[in-house]
């Protein structure tokens, strides 16, 4: 298509030649040729200094300046993440210790609680059961200890009364053997 | 303006004559816009290169940018070794491109649609290869005329088609750029004209193709300075790395 058009221009060109003042292509006029060799070999070679010795260090410095702080962020960050997890271990490490702790000591506890429990059950079971000990002797000391104080004052009464019945002393222990034998058989038909 | 197509590329003189012997060295149009290019490239990387800041601006994206796509395109053609030319391909590949690109401009002279300017940029190029070749492998840079594998009747032709296609190197190089400015240039003008004699009624179409080969034209001026800078890029592989 291009090339169509470029010789399109080119026949155009041809065809107008004779209207033209200037006839064929400017390039290939040597005029001036001179001049443009050493107007572009000044210009492309000053240019290329100037872009060699100022323009390139800087744009290479800014990228390579760029690289090194994007990797040296990236390590930055690296580091702390390693450090987190690290940080974040130890501290499930550190609650894990203080769970199993207090389940040691819930445990431990517990276990005290129930032995304290046991024993001071024991003891005052113990305690119970003296006391009740201690209630049943003092009451059949008592049984016992009435019935010879009823006998005796029944011995006591019963010979006043005698005695006053009969205005006479009674012999004692005649009194004491009747009192008995009838306090005995009193007591066989009450128990 | 002349209606002309061929007469945006005259070479004028502007100011006084400067003259070296019987040589006329003096300061021309194309003169003036090489120097306008290069000065747009040095202010281009000027304001890139002011702030230097770990967030690049816009400028200094571009100017970035425009570094790592040469180096990237050294590196990948030439491979590492070609690391020490890479400012003189860079500043070759700027160079070139802005030329293109300021010769876009309306009234403006387009410097590398002149043989003589691209023939003088190829062959710097091509002697400045052929010299670090030769620094390189001294004698044994000629094996590049002789490729390996090729029966020994046929040696003889192979060797003199080598050369002839490493001598005319500069000449297609020089040519492709010089050729492709003219023509997109002279097309661009053409197409100008037919607007202006076709008139209101019939110069919407010339119009529009000129919209379009403008938009084409500058994408030639960019592919054709990535070319120049590729085709040296790789001419410098020949050189250095000298397989074949």
């Amino acid at each position: 298509m291009k090339n169509y058009f470029f010789a399109l221009c080119i026949a155009m060109l041809l065809f107008n030649r004779a209207g033209a003042s200037e006839a064929g292509m400017p390039q290939l006029n040597p005029e001036f040729w001179a001049s443009q060799i050493f107007w572009l070999i000044v210009i492309f070679f000053s240019l290329y200094l100037i872009i060699w010795k100022i323009f390139l260090p800087k744009i290479t410095f800014s990228i390579e300046n760029r690289k090194s702080r994007i990797v040296n962020d990236l390590n930055e960050a690296q580091k702390l993440k390693e450090s987190a997890e690290k940080k974040l271990k130890e501290y499930k490490q550190i609650v894990e210790d203080a769970k199993k702790e207090a389940k040691k000591i819930i445990e431990e506890s517990n276990k005290n609680l129930a032995l304290d429990l046991e024993k001071n059950k024991k003891k005052i079971n113990d305690e119970i059961e003296k006391e009740i000990q201690n209630a049943e002797l003092e009451i059949k000391n008592l049984n016992k200890n009435s019935i010879s104080k009823i006998n005796k004052i029944a011995e006591e009464v019963s010979g006043e009364i005698v005695k006053q019945i009969i205005g006479s002393e009674v012999n004692k222990s005649n009194v004491s053997a009747i009192v008995e034998t009838v306090a005995k058989k009193e007591m066989e038909k009450n128990l | 303006m002349s209606l002309n197509p061929m007469h945006q590329f005259e070479v004028y003189r502007l100011g006084p004559e400067i003259n070296l012997g019987s040589i006329n060295l003096s300061f021309t149009n194309a003169s003036l816009f090489m120097t306008i290019s290069a000065s747009v490239i040095l202010f281009f990387l000027f304001i890139g290169t002011k702030k230097k800041s770990l967030i690049p601006s816009k400028i200094q994206l571009v100017s970035e940018m425009s570094y790592s796509f040469v180096a990237k395109m050294i590196n990948d053609t030439a491979g590492s070794s070609a690391k020490p030319f890479f400012p003189f391909i860079f500043t070759l590949f700027m160079f070139v491109l802005f030329c293109n690109m300021v010769g876009m401009l309306p009234y403006s002279f387009t410097v590398t649609s002149h043989i003589i300017v691209t023939f003088v940029l190829a062959s710097i190029v091509f002697v400045g290869v052929t010299i670090i070749g030769f620094i390189k492998h001294g004698l044994k840079y000629l094996e590049l005329f002789v490729p390996k594998g090729v029966p020994v009747i046929l040696l003889p032709l192979i060797v003199i088609i080598e050369i002839i296609s490493y001598l005319s190197r500069p000449v297609s190089l020089s040519v492709r750029l010089f050729a492709n400015m003219m023509a997109g240039h002279t097309m661009l003008k053409v197409f100008g004209g037919f607007v202006i004699s076709l008139g209101l009624l019939g110069g919407w179409l010339p119009l529009g193709f000129s919209v379009a080969l403008t938009g084409l034209e500058i994408l030639v001026a960019f592919l054709q300075a990535y070319v120049f800078a590729i085709l040296t890029c790789i001419y410098l592989n020949d050189a250095l790395n000298l397989h074949h």
